[in-house]
């Protein structure tokens, strides 16, 4: 288990070095190329790396302080299949950056925030600490914070603060619930707290569970908290866009939510879980039928498979949890894509109103047929990977007897295939009245765009039985309450 | 009763937040609320006429166990204190550049995005 830390150490000293390489050397063209050439190598290795956490399952004590006195690191079925899902997403969107943070200045500090936000993420789903998630939380929420506002325009200022004030309000309320947590136990150790529990729950205990699980619907975007994000998604740069729709709401939201409430808490009444996916399902798709511009669309459509991912997870029956996190690793592939696409397409137009786009798919056809991949895959059609994670979450429901869900999934669906549909007839078909003389996008951006096109479709091959048994399984039964506890001996 | 205090503290913070228009007095108001957490997390950890939690030579074991508070709170509110400048520095720096692009501190003179 000696891989553990290295997921938090490296993106941090990977963000001090960048900075002061910036101050030390002098040559400008130098200095542009190691900022490039180090932070792919950073999210590189770590991508690589997160291969080898899959199928471990461990404990990491840290300066080898034993629990309750020390903090630990844990590392399970259910964090490894989010490693490799975060790390993946990263190193598409730095390869991306590449080219694209050409049109801001600065590049050193965005690639400084950006490995900060990768460090915040694998900390909270390696953490096995209540305070520790607290402070990764807090890590990664700053930088994206900051890397909201990077454009500095009025609009992304604007977006920032509205988003820094709800989030600092979910910190606030996850921080309080702590807090009660440790009055009554005298601990934080999570694995430590969720043996405790396993008599019985007290009032007090269920009010800090119930500010907790405020707080991280809030991070998570579920529908009555989540005002925040259509505007912070696409003010941010495509590539942090894509990151924060990608893989920050799951693993800030929806992962701490699960970990706290399947693994510490063993909730069982999970149902509302599944009515709140519902609402969101539904709510969100509905918002972004109407849209115009591109990104706030996509931005809508993450609130609205955000919903369908606590949907598969809220039925609780094996197969319903299955479906759920396959659509995690399946929305994270498919909506980075199609903020990337975004991103290529306001590079050479520099426009996201849809009304103004047509007819790109002749002059970029590697954006075209990308973002014609990642549709098909969000709006649920064979064989990419949407429509399978989709059938199972529906075929959960099925099974678990709850048709009514089944059939609200399956006019999300329709209504996410409407809305992709206008997406691809005002973007990339019909006439080319404005954008004859455009090229493709650079290299760069082309290569991060076409590998996630690929995963679209290689994905799907998750379900065979030889990668579901390594991959899937073992983060479905990482929730599994007995599973958690021994853990730590 | 001084629990009760530190909640009221909270709810005063949650006021700031939630309704006033100015960007500076949200901000105020997340810092009070941040600081009426740090408040019951140091309580947490005290007892009346403790002692600190330091243990020198020669000190029985069992009264220092008894008398002592509990340091883990007191790192605890350490951190979130630090955690709380980096964030307010943020907050004002982002007001500060607001204030530059919208020339106002107003949030209902503040919507050029629209739902």
């Amino acid at each position: 288990m000696f891989s553990m830390p290295f997921f938090v150490v490296l993106p941090l000293f990977g963000a001090f070095l960048i900075t002061f390489l910036n101050s030390v050397v002098s040559n400008k063209k130098i200095r542009y190329f190691l900022n490039d050439f180090f932070a792919v190598l950073f999210t590189g290795v770590l991508f690589a790396l997160s291969f080898f956490t899959i199928g471990k399952k461990g404990v990491y004590y840290i300066g080898g302080w034993v629990p309750p006195f020390g903090i630990n690191f844990v590392l399970d079925g259910l964090s490894s299949l989010m490693l490799v899902v975060i790390n993946l997403i990263s190193f598409c969107a730095t390869v991306f950056s590449i080219d694209y943070m050409k049109q801001y200045t600065a590049k050193r500090y965005y690639y400084a925030l950006f490995l900060l936000m990768v460090a915040g993420m694998n900390g909270v789903v390696l953490t096995g600490d209540f305070f520790n998630l607290f402070v990764f939380i807090e890590i990664a929420s700053i930088s994206s914070y900051a890397l909201v506002a990077f454009g500095t325009e009025a609009e992304e200022l604007e977006a920032s603060f509205k988003y820094m004030v709800m989030g600092c309000l979910a910190t606030v309320f996850i921080l309080f619930g702590i807090a009660i947590l440790y009055s009554k136990f005298g601990i934080l150790n999570m694995i430590l707290i969720s043996k405790e529990l396993t008599g019985g729950v007290d009032p007090l205990t269920k009010f800090a569970f119930f500010l907790l699980v405020i707080g991280f619907f809030i991070k998570a975007a579920v529908v009555p908290f989540h005002a925040w994000l259509p505007d912070a998604h696409p003010s941010a740069p495509a590539p942090v866009s894509a990151m924060l729709s990608g893989v920050l709401i799951k693993s800030l939201g929806v992962y701490a939510l699960v970990r706290i409430s399947f693994s510490v808490f063993s909730f069982e009444a999970s149902l509302p879980l599944a009515y709140l996916g519902i609402i969101s399902m539904i709510v969100g798709v509905l918002l972004a039928l109407g849209q115009m511009d591109i990104k706030r669309l996509l931005a809508y459509h993450s609130i609205s498979q955000i919903g369908y991912i606590l949907l598969g997870l809220g039925i609780g029956t094996p197969l319903g949890i299955i479906g759920g996190l396959f659509h995690l690793i399946n929305h994270s592939i498919f909506k980075s894509l199609l903020f990337l696409n975004s991103g290529a397409i306001f590079y050479r137009t520099k426009t996201r109103n849809l009304e103004e786009m047509g007819g790109l798919h002749s002059v970029m056809p590697v954006t075209g047929t990308t973002s014609l991949a990642a549709s098909l895959s969000i709006s649920g059609l064979p064989p990419f990977n949407g429509f399978f994670s989709k059938l199972i979450i529906i075929l959960a429901c099925v099974e678990a007897q709850h048709y009514v869900f089944a059939i609200w999934a399956i006019v999300g669906s329709i209504l996410t295939l409407a809305s992709f549909t206008k997406v691809q007839k005002f973007a990339f078909y019909g006439e080319n009245k404005n954008w004859r003389n455009i090229k493709e996008v650079p290299f760069f951006m082309c290569f991060a765009m076409v590998f996630l096109a690929l995963l679209c479709l290689l994905t799907s091959l998750l379900l065979l039985p030889y990668f579901k048994e390594a991959f899937l399984l073992p983060a479905q039964k990482a929730l599994d309450i007995g599973e958690y506890i021994g853990l730590l001996k | 009763m001084i629990y009760i205090l530190c909640f009221v503290l909270f709810a005063v913070g949650l006021y700031g937040i939630f309704c006033k228009k100015n960007l500076i007095k949200i901000i105020l108001g997340f810092m009070i609320a941040d600081y009426a957490l740090n408040l019951f997390l140091i309580l947490l950890g005290y007892k009346k006429q403790g002692i600190a939690p330091i243990l020198s030579k020669g000190q029985n074991l069992e009264k220092f166990a008894k008398t002592a508070v509990d340091p883990l709170p007191q790192a605890l509110v350490l951190t979130s204190i630090v955690i709380g400048l980096a964030i307010t520095a943020l907050f004002i720096a982002i007001a500060v550049r607001i204030y530059e692009r919208y020339g106002t501190f107003d949030i209902t003179k503040i919507r050029k995005l629209k739902g």
